[in-house]
């Protein structure tokens, strides 16, 4: 169906349904349960699932399939979010003409930085795009100020001339990014017998954007240019020695990245119409690096899965603290409840970081093929009680799922 | 009719003299072996050949054109396709996936945009590839991973590559290096026949003379850089200076 086969075709829909259901999903325990701290359905959470999916997802179809490691790709990132922000300013608050515009604006500076990186590979690549990527940042900071808005960052103001639509909305105040009369921030709440469930406009329109993301980057994977780029990342020399040339490939593939990057952008601006120089930080870069690893670089879903892990453990265990943990504990005898506080205490809160980094390195030691690798493993695991053999071909056939 | 004419081309690495004034033509539709010991210079004439390596000096003309100055994929693309000394394969790919990739660059050119069709729409290349992979006895691979085959058959593979994009030069490197009896017997016979059903001219780099003398009808010999001589199979059998560099090198090898 849609063009894809059988196996794509479902795959394609557990992501819809992971996508619709989510609000349902992120929020499993009761609100005034004590693990209540762990549900991740709140729009602001939800909304950042989605829109790092779509960048780890185009980070994928450049670092997953041509094997070129980028670290610059918060670069288009901050640059789709600002010309969105912009588009916010002088259009119309209309939240379509900015995300379109922000697609365009990183594809372009995607060609430029591309085009000069691309004439290098391995580690010298790595460096040219992060050399562009930090000169992208501190210009900015600094010197695009009237552009950017420089330190404070750059947002929506009364004094906007909002062409379309006017500087502000039926009270006088900045009006918020909307579509058709919906705004990003509108929510819907659903309270049943202690569970609570929001269903926020923006989460859905940028869910909406990353299944389109997803459906295209499955047709990438599986076109005759995306196995170019896999050629690319397997063996250059033969490429260039069959009639190929490798650099439009590779130039392409990073144009695409960039663009999904720029949506990225695009989409953060229009949830909270807001631009700062930081998103275009080395960090933000580094950040999607493993988000791709963690889940499974050069597979479909694997980055989809890693930005929401990743995501989900910036927002969650950090805001797990002290008082928590004592809770959590207290059925414990004194000596041994604050034993294991302190145990715990630097795993949690401010020590995240600590927590994901072993888990990366667990990953990427254990699983080098990143957490949809884990999954296949379980999943054979199950499978050969059935039938051994069978299940054993089929993974193996399947390098790219 | 020479299809390959090579003139004086000179290739120096630092203090080491490669190639001297190296003069070859090849003439169309033949079988063209280069011979010489460890060191003479033949993988560094292919590589001029293809553009891996720019000469000091000298020309290279294929079927008129001028080779030099030409990136890879376009002399390839010109019609001159090589098998690397060591297999140049897609490892991470299957046998089905590398047979493929030839057969959308002879189909569609050096670069195509072709990113939301799905392979498996593209009938025309699908067919042309499962028929190369038949007609080269790997079929029973299609779905393996190609850098889990045999050496022989990633030869094999690779030759077949070659083949999909239906070059009028075919350029080997030491094709049955490494092969045992049998393989190399079957890649003589595996030539033969290219050459029976092809309008193809290939030159051969090859140690084993029994190849050699089974395959060729010209014979150059390469020896520190420079041609010693060209000739038939048979004068060359006989031939002094060729025993000469051959013994004397054999010598010095035990
Ligand atoms: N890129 C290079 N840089 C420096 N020296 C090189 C380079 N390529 C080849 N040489 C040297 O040039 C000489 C010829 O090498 P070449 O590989 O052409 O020999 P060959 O005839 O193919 O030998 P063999 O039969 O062992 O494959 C050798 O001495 C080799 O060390
Ligand atoms: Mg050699």
């Amino acid at each position: 169906m849609f063009g894809l086969n059988a196996k794509d075709t479902r795959l394609f829909f557990i992501v819809i349904a992971l996508v619709a259901f989510a609000p349902f999903l992120m929020n499993p325990f009761p609100t005034d349960s004590a693990m209540a701290q762990f549900n991740a359905g709140y729009p602001d959470l939800m909304q950042r699932f989605v829109i790092f999916g779509i960048f780890a997802i185009g980070f994928n179809i450049l670092f997953g399939l041509t094997g070129y490691l980028s670290f610059g790709h918060a670069a288009f990132l901050g640059a789709g979010s600002y010309a969105a922000v912009w588009m916010l300013k002088l259009l119309t608050i209309n939240v379509i003409p900015a995300i379109m515009i922000s697609v365009i604006v990183a594809g372009v500076f995607a060609l430029l930085i591309g085009f000069i990186s691309l004439r290098r590979s391995g580690i010298y690549f790595s460096i040219l795009t992060l050399a562009f990527a930090q000169m992208a940042f501190a210009l900015a900071a600094s010197v695009l100020t009237p552009i950017t808005g420089g330190e404070t960052g750059l947002q929506t103001a009364l004094s906007d001339p909002r062409i379309l639509d006017g500087a502000r909305d039926a009270g006088g105040n900045i009006p918020a990014p909307g579509l058709w009369g919906m705004e990003m921030r509108d929510s819907a709440e659903w309270v049943v017998s202690g569970w609570q469930f929001t269903f926020n406009v923006g989460y859905y329109l940028a869910g909406l954007c990353m299944i389109l993301a997803f459906y295209l980057s499955i047709r990438i994977f599986r076109s005759p240019f995306g196995m170019m780029l896999r050629a690319v990342k397997s063996n250059q020399q033969r490429m260039n020695y069959t009639g190929l040339n490798t650099r439009p490939y590779t130039l392409a593939a990073f144009v695409i990245s960039g663009m999904y990057a720029g949506l990225a952008g695009g989409l953060m601006a229009a949830m909270d119409p807001l631009a700062g120089a930081e998103r275009m930080q080395w960090t933000a870069s580094g950040e999607v690096v493993l988000m791709t690893i963690l889940g499974g670089a050069g597979t479909l879903i694997g980055p989809v899965l890693g930005a929401g892990f990743i995501k989900y453990f910036e927002n969650i265990f950090s805001k797990i603290n002290d008082n928590v943990l004592h809770q959590w504990f207290a059925f414990m005898p004194d000596g041994i409840e604050d034993f294991l506080v302190t145990i715990v205490h630097p795993f949690v809160g401010k020590g995240w970081h600590l927590t994901l980094g072993l888990m990366f390195m667990a990953v990427v030691i254990f699983l080098p093929g990143g957490l949809v690798e884990g999954g296949q493993r379980i999943a054979r695991l199950f499978g050969r009680k059935k039938k051994a053999a069978d299940k054993e071909t089929d993974a193996s056939k399947t390098p790219a799922e | 009719m020479a299809i390959l004419d090579v003139k004086n081309i000179n290739k120096r690495f630092g203090g080491l003299q490669a190639l001297g004034d190296v003069n070859l033509s090849v003439a169309e539709n033949s079988v063209h072996a280069i011979i010489g010991p460890n060191g003479a210079g033949k993988s560094t004439l292919l590589n001029v050949l293809v553009g891996k390596l720019i000469p000091d000096t000298g020309s290279v003309m294929f079927d008129g054109q001028s080779v030099l100055g030409r990136k890879p994929y376009e002399i390839n693309q010109m019609g001159i396709s090589r098998v690397f000394q060591t297999p140049e394969i897609f490892g991470d790919l299957t046998v089905m996936e590398n047979m493929l990739i030839p057969c959308f660059a002879k189909r569609d050119g050096s670069f195509e945009m072709n990113a939301i069709a799905s392979i498996t729409q593209q009938r025309d290349v699908i067919e042309k590839a499962e028929h190369m992979l038949e007609d080269m006895n790997l079929i029973d691979h299609r779905d393996d991973h190609s850098a889990s085959m045999s050496r022989g058959d990633k030869r094999r593979l690779e030759i077949a590559m070659c083949l999909a994009q239906d070059p009028r030069l075919l350029l080997l490197d030491e094709p049955t290096a490494g092969m045992a009896r049998a393989d190399t017997n079957n890649t003589i016979d595996l030539l033969k026949r290219i050459k029976e059903e092809r309008d193809i001219t290939i030159a051969i780099i090859e140690h084993d003379m029994h190849v050699v003398f089974s395959l060729a009808e010209r014979i150059t010999v390469l020896a520190q850089g420079t041609p010693l001589v060209e000739d038939t199979p048979d004068n060359i059998k006989g031939h002094p200076k060729v025993r000469e560099a051959y013994l004397g090198e054999t010598q010095d090898a035990a």
